[in-house]
């Protein structure tokens, strides 16, 4: 009996640890070399870095439909990428959420959120969860700016000074860091910290 | 014999309906309806984040939008009710949106019966408070500040009630 309860209590210690080693520390630090990945987009294909041949990096925004945090930056993300796609920084979105653990993040709800907000950027869903743990992403929003060719992790944090509202804002950081990057500038803050709502997981 | 069955199953009852709700013995309380909740920048929350006095703080800093905030706020109400001889307060700082406060806060508060103290926390320049409270906070939520003096402990995790318990007990003596 006491072996039994001895084991049960090493197997609940053994996935406390595992439980915690999947968060934060874990993931990339600036300077770092992102994997590729392939994720499926809202339009049902699958899409990987490496399909953007032309591009010169990539604002990687980890967001979802239920954070009110990111609802707030859902016009902002929209700004990002329509400023930024055509000089070679593309936004791609994704949502790390467990949809059983977050009613309303779904892929069938991301489609439909979409396309009210007209976003003009993918929007991947993270089957499985296994991406955002590799960034280290541990809320939404949490951006990551990686530059080509090394594919080099170059900015985490959040897009500004100011997520719950955008008429505060006072500094923009990561149009700061893509403005650096292509004018081959040092980024002045290649982090910044924004309240978010955690990443769902069962 | 039969009696004892009663009150067994009575006990039962009650333990069991304590689990998901908030504890009987506030119902029974007078409620007092709050109409308005604090608002401070982080200037004015950081005084409440390093006092020097005898107690123990426990900070939660949540949101009512906050799925996993909300599942563990009872256990900091248990905390703060079960410990408040001990010298032990507990604050919650709201991080909600100014404009839900009196449409979604304010109503939860009082829904719920919240006994702790809470003030909501409404600044911009995340970035600098952020790192100020705890540089390892990454800003999510639910985060839990607990401090005693110059002791202080910071956890960017949920809890539950024995967790929180633990980390308490670790300030206590």
């Amino acid at each position: 009996m006491k072996t039994i309860k001895n084991t049960l209590i090493l197997a609940m210690l053994i996935l406390m640890t595992t439980a915690f080693s999947t968060r934060t520390e874990n993931g990339y630090k600036i300077g770092d070399t992102i994997e590729d990945f392939s994720l499926k987009n809202i339009d049902d294909k699958m899409v990987s870095l490496a399909d953007y041949k032309k591009a010169k990096g990539f604002i990687i925004i980890f967001t979802c439909n239920m954070c009110p945090y990111s609802v707030a930056n859902e016009d902002r993300i929209n700004a990002l990428d329509a400023k930024y796609k055509s000089k070679g920084f593309p936004v791609i979105a994704i949502n790390p959420n467990d949809p059983k653990a977050s009613k309303g993040d779904g892929f069938e709800d991301m489609k439909v959120r979409a396309k009210e907000k007209g976003f003009t950027f993918p929007y991947l869903f993270d089957e499985g969860q296994k991406v955002y743990p590799k960034f280290g992403a541990s809320k939404t929003p949490h951006v990551f700016i990686v530059s080509k060719k090394s594919m080099k992790v170059e900015y985490i944090g959040a897009i500004d000074n100011s997520s719950k509202n955008p008429d505060a804002v006072t500094e923009k950081y990561v149009e700061n860091a893509v403005d650096a990057l292509l004018a081959g500038k040092k980024i002045e803050k290649t982090e910044t910290k924004a309240i978010g709502c955690t990443i769902k997981v069962l | 014999m039969i009696q004892k069955f009663i009150s067994f199953t009575l006990i039962a009852a009650f333990l069991f309906s304590c689990k998901k709700e908030i504890p009987k013995e506030t119902l029974t309380k007078e409620i007092a309806k709050i109409a308005t909740v604090k608002s401070l920048n982080y200037q004015q929350l950081k005084p409440l984040l390093e006092k020097q006095d005898d107690k123990i703080y426990v900070v939660n800093f949540w949101a009512t939008w906050c799925a996993p905030c909300v599942k563990e706020l009872p256990y900091f109400e248990k905390i703060g009710a079960e410990y408040k001889s001990k010298n032990v307060e507990v604050l919650l700082v709201s991080l909600d949106f100014p404009k839900q406060v009196s449409t979604k806060l304010i109503p939860f508060i009082n829904k719920n019966n919240i006994q702790s103290e809470v003030v909501l926390l409404d600044d911009f320049n995340e970035d600098i408070w952020i790192k100020a409270i705890d540089a390892t906070w990454s800003g999510a939520l639910p985060a839990t500040l607990i401090y005693h003096k110059n002791k202080r402990k910071f956890y960017e995790q949920t809890f539950d009630y024995e967790t929180l318990e633990n980390e308490l007990k670790q300030f206590l003596n």
